[in-house]
This record gives structure tokens, sequence and C-alpha cells, in this order.
């Protein structure tokens, strides 16, 4: 069940330079979202940005709300703007979720894509194998966490910055080679195109099942504008109301 | 209590706040949000006799106080509407308005034929925004001659109220809606949104796939405010207006401009109660103002 709702703004600090936490709080009630699932927040106060933006929950508690964001195009600098105390429209939960593994799994975060992947750690902890890659050492954030949450983590960076020299799915090929059984488990992954098509070719050579959180430009979040489509083998398919969570294989990559 | 009960043609809406075609899918999508027993009527997304695919994308992108559509009219078609979204909408004592398209003469005819026998569709609205194939890509809504051969052949094929959707995209929308009365539209909707295109600079391209695309939201608001004047001066028959009505002021503007009634489009998209804040506003700005009857209201305006 999805709610229309005000809240208001506990904290919206700086993690480092380009990530921002928002904390809000509303008397609603426990929303209860899943790992995957998304909330629209107003970004702003004026009709400009007039639409409001998606994002993935990063953490609930009882009436609070937390979402991991980089500041990067004119609604996220313009909720950058908003201050403790501050409320906003919000709309959600929405979409579905992670299907949720029964044991050991593997999971591939590329740049904010760990902020939809986080909760899933938190919901299975010490199960994930964690592959986290990023731009260079500053664009990663909550690494300390992942590790706390993972069985194992492995980090690259395009620049080699931080951890391994090079894309994160070369890393994932390489450990999946180099540890047989663990090509049998399941694969949880978000992150911008070029890596999920990557990783599809890993993932297509080896036969493995993956589950892949999408993004695309949206409008309304509750599957009436039909703007966020993405192509599958049946179709196209609203990545807000059929996804943001799809079978890997069944998107036309 | 103040009465807000309006006619368009035949049809009689409890009040004045309808639902603006491709901005309420097939209205179940915000039946989780809102009591659609509360509107005026629900116009639902465009349909057509066969499935739609749509555009590629991007097929949305935000614009200042606005944004872009290119969604390529897709649609589950007439039949899957009939058989699998009519029965949920039956349910609501809020009339339904189907709106739908064509390529071709032929197909307008065929698909208004088709939805005038199903159970449940109150009304017609046409989008005579889309090309017609055959008369080689003239736009049937802003050629007068294709629009009045497909008026007039829809005119015939449905006994139910049908309102001619107009594009913006013409020079004088007045005498467009000169044309839809002269074929036997019972009402206009104006209007259609506006084409716009976003260039991203860097890539040297178009934002969206299909190029150009839809201008809605508050951006168009005073374009629309003003075609609904000229349109409502030109014809006599219902106008309904829509273009960027964020709150129930806009509304007000447009009900005063002549409108008998208004559709709220990409303000759904950012609230999903607005067409319900909207209507409560539109009443209490009635009872503040002493106006007994909506009827009183439209067409209010004195021109300076």
């Amino acid at each position: 069940m999805s709610k229309y709702f005000t809240a208001e703004i506990t904290g919206n600090r700086f993690l480092n330079k380009y990530f921002k936490l928002l904390g809000l709080r509303s008397d609603e009630g426990p929303m209860l979202p899943e790992p995957g699932q998304f909330y629209m927040l107003q970004a702003g106060n004026t009709c400009d940005p007039l639409l409001k933006r998606p994002f993935s929950i990063f953490k609930q508690e009882e009436n609070s709300l937390q979402f991991l964001y980089r500041v990067r195009g004119k609604g996220t600098r313009s909720l950058a703007l908003m201050k403790e105390g501050d409320t906003l429209q919000v709309l959600g939960p929405l979409g579905n979720s992670y299907p949720l593994p029964e044991g050991d799994f593997i999971a591939v975060a590329g740049g904010i894509g760990l902020a939809s992947l986080l909760p899933l750690l938190a919901r299975c902890p010490a199960k994930a194998h964690f592959f986290y890659g990023a731009r260079n050492r500053d664009e990663l954030v909550m690494a300390v966490e992942a590790e706390l949450l993972a069985k194992d983590m492995v980090i690259a960076t395009d620049d080699g910055s931080a951890g391994r020299n090079g894309l994160i799915t070369g890393a994932l090929s390489d450990y999946l080679s180099s540890h047989p059984g663990t090509s049998a488990l399941p694969v949880y992954a978000c992150g911008p195109a070029p890596m999920l098509k990557a990783l599809h070719r890993v993932i297509a050579e080896k036969g493995m099942r993956c589950y892949v959180s999408l993004e695309e430009h949206m409008a309304c979040g509750v599957g009436a504008c039909l703007g966020c489509v993405v192509k599958t083998t049946s179709g196209y398919k609203r990545v807000c109301k059929e996804g943001p969570v799809f079978d890997m294989e069944d998107i036309v990559w | 209590m103040v009465n807000l009960s309006v006619d368009i043609g035949r049809l009689t809406l409890k009040n004045p706040v309808m639902t603006a075609s491709g901005t309420f899918g097939y209205g179940e999508e915000y039946s989780e949000f809102l009591d659609l027993n509360r509107l005026g009527a629900v116009v639902v997304k465009g349909l057509s006799p066969t499935p739609r695919q749509g555009n590629p994308v991007p097929r949305v992108v935000e614009t200042p106080s606005g944004m872009l559509n290119a969604i390529g009219l897709q649609n589950i078609g007439i039949k899957a509407f009939v058989k699998e979204k009519l029965p949920f909408l039956r349910r609501f004592d809020t009339p339904v308005i189907a709106n739908f398209f064509g390529d071709s003469v032929e197909e307008y005819v065929a698909a208004a034929g088709e939805l005038s026998a199903a159970e449940g569709v109150a009304a017609l609205e046409m989008n005579i925004s889309c090309p017609n194939k055959q008369a080689g890509w003239i736009v049937f809504g802003t050629d007068p001659c294709a629009m009045k051969e497909v008026v007039s052949a829809v005119r015939k094929a449905t006994t139910l109220p049908l309102i001619v959707k107009l594009s913006p995209n013409v020079t004088n929308i007045g005498f467009m809606g000169k044309v839809a009365e002269e074929c036997g539209a019972d009402a206009v909707s104006v209007m259609n949104t506006i084409t716009g295109m976003v260039i991203d600079v860097k890539k040297r391209r178009p934002v969206l796939a299909n190029n150009t695309g839809g201008l809605s939201g508050p951006a168009i608001r005073p374009v629309a405010v003003r075609m609904v004047w000229e349109v409502c001066r030109a014809v006599s028959i219902p106008v309904i207006g829509m273009g960027g009505i964020m709150t129930a002021g806009d509304a007000l503007e447009f009900l005063i401009a002549g409108a008998r009634a208004v559709a709220v489009g990409t303000a759904n998209f950012v609230n999903p109660c607005a067409t319900v804040e909207i209507l409560e506003g539109i009443a209490r700005f009635m009872e503040e103002e002493g106006i007994s009857d909506i009827n009183k209201l439209i067409g209010s305006l004195t021109v300076n």
C-alpha cells in the first residue's frame, strides 16, 4: 500500500563531497518498504523543478525514512538545499522489490546503485559477496557500512584510487573463475547502464540468475504516464510499476 | 452548499473537474490515493483499435515549470480496455470519457464504433493530434480539411457525446473549434500539448528519442487560458479547458474565461490528489465569493 503524505526533514547532510543522507519523519505510521522499493520525493518548493524524483529507500525505522543520494542534477541540487525542519511531499513506497535470497548471494553496485542494494544487505546480513564499483575513491560512500553487512567485499575504481583498478564487472568475472561454486549464486545488481550491460555479458556467459534494479526518466511513479518504460522480451514494461527490479534475462540489452 | 454541476452537451457532470487523457492511466493507477467518485469525469489514456507499443526512451524530460513527453500513444487497445479496465471504472459513480485516436479515418471510425458499443463509456474524446498516414502525414488536428473529414466521419459512427480535443499548434484555434462544431462535435477540449524540443548540448542531440514532444505543465498555462478564451468566443458548444492547471486558482481562470469544465493533467504526476484538492478549492472560492452556482462563474470574464 502506498501513500501520499507530508514528511518533515530531520537531517540532510553531506557524507562526503558528492553524497548526502536525507532523513524524513512522518506520522503516517510505519511504511514498511521492502528492499528495492522507491519513493517519489518533492525536490523544492516551487514549480521548478516540477516533478518529484524517484529515490531508493535506504533505511526505514518506525516513522522515519532515510534516502542516500548523489547531488548531480537540478532535482538533487534543489533537494540538497532543503533544511532540517522543512517539510516535503512524499509518495510511496512504490514499485516491486528484490526477491529475497534464500542463502548466500552476489550483489553488484555501481556508484549510487549502492543505495538500492544496501537495504538488501541489511536484510540478509553476512550473506552477500559484495562488489562495489565507482569512478574513483571520492565516489565511494558507505563502504565501511557495506563491508560490515557483507560476507566479503571487493571494491574497484576506474582510476585505481581505491580497491582494484578497473571495472567492477571485471573483478566479478575473476572472482567467479577463482571461486568455484559461486556461479550458482543469484546475483542482485544496481548501477549505471554501461555497468549493467557489461554485467549482462558475464551473467549470460555463466548462465547465472540476476535481478537488476533499473532507472529511467520518470514522471508519475505510479504507472500512469508510461514515461519510464524499458524494453523487455515481452514488450515495454514500466520501471515504476512492473519494476524497478527485473530478471536480467527479460530485458533487451 | 454550492452547486458545482455542469452540463457538457447531454452529459451532466457532478462537478467540473476531470482528468486529462494520458495523465491518469485507466483510473486504477490513482484509485489508491483518491476516491474516483469525487471526480467530475475520468478521461482515460488514448485508445486505438489495436494495441500500440509507443516510442523508445527517453520519453519524458522535465523543462522549466513543465515537461515534454513523447510516449507515442502506447496503449493496450480498445478490446483489452473494455475487457480489463472498464469493469473497474464502472464501479464508480463517475462518467468515463474514452479518449481515442487512429492513423486513418477508417481507424477513427472503427474506434468510435467499438467504444460506443461498450457498456460504461459516457462520452468520447477524439485526439486529432496524430498524423494521417494515408494523406501523407498531415496532422488531422492542424489541417482544417483533414479535420473536417475525420470529425464528420466519427460523428456518423457514434451517438455518444463527442468531444474533439484541439491542437494548439495552429494559427487560429478559434477557427478550428468552429470547424469541429460544424462537423457535429458536442464539445471541444482546449488544449492538447504544445510541440517542443530539448537539446543535450554535449551530445548535440535532442533528449527525447522522438526528438520532439508535447509540452505540458504550468509553463503552458497562460497560452491555454488565452486559447480557451478565443475558442469560447468562436463556438457555442461547451469548451473543456486544460493546460498546466495545478491549483484551484488556475482552474478558476479557465472557468472564468468560459470553460464549462476543466481537466487536470501533469499536476496528477506532481500530486496524485491534485484533482480533489482543486475541486475543494473551487468550492471554497465560491463560498468566499458568495457564488451559489458554478454556472454563474463560468464565462464571467469582463475584458479590459
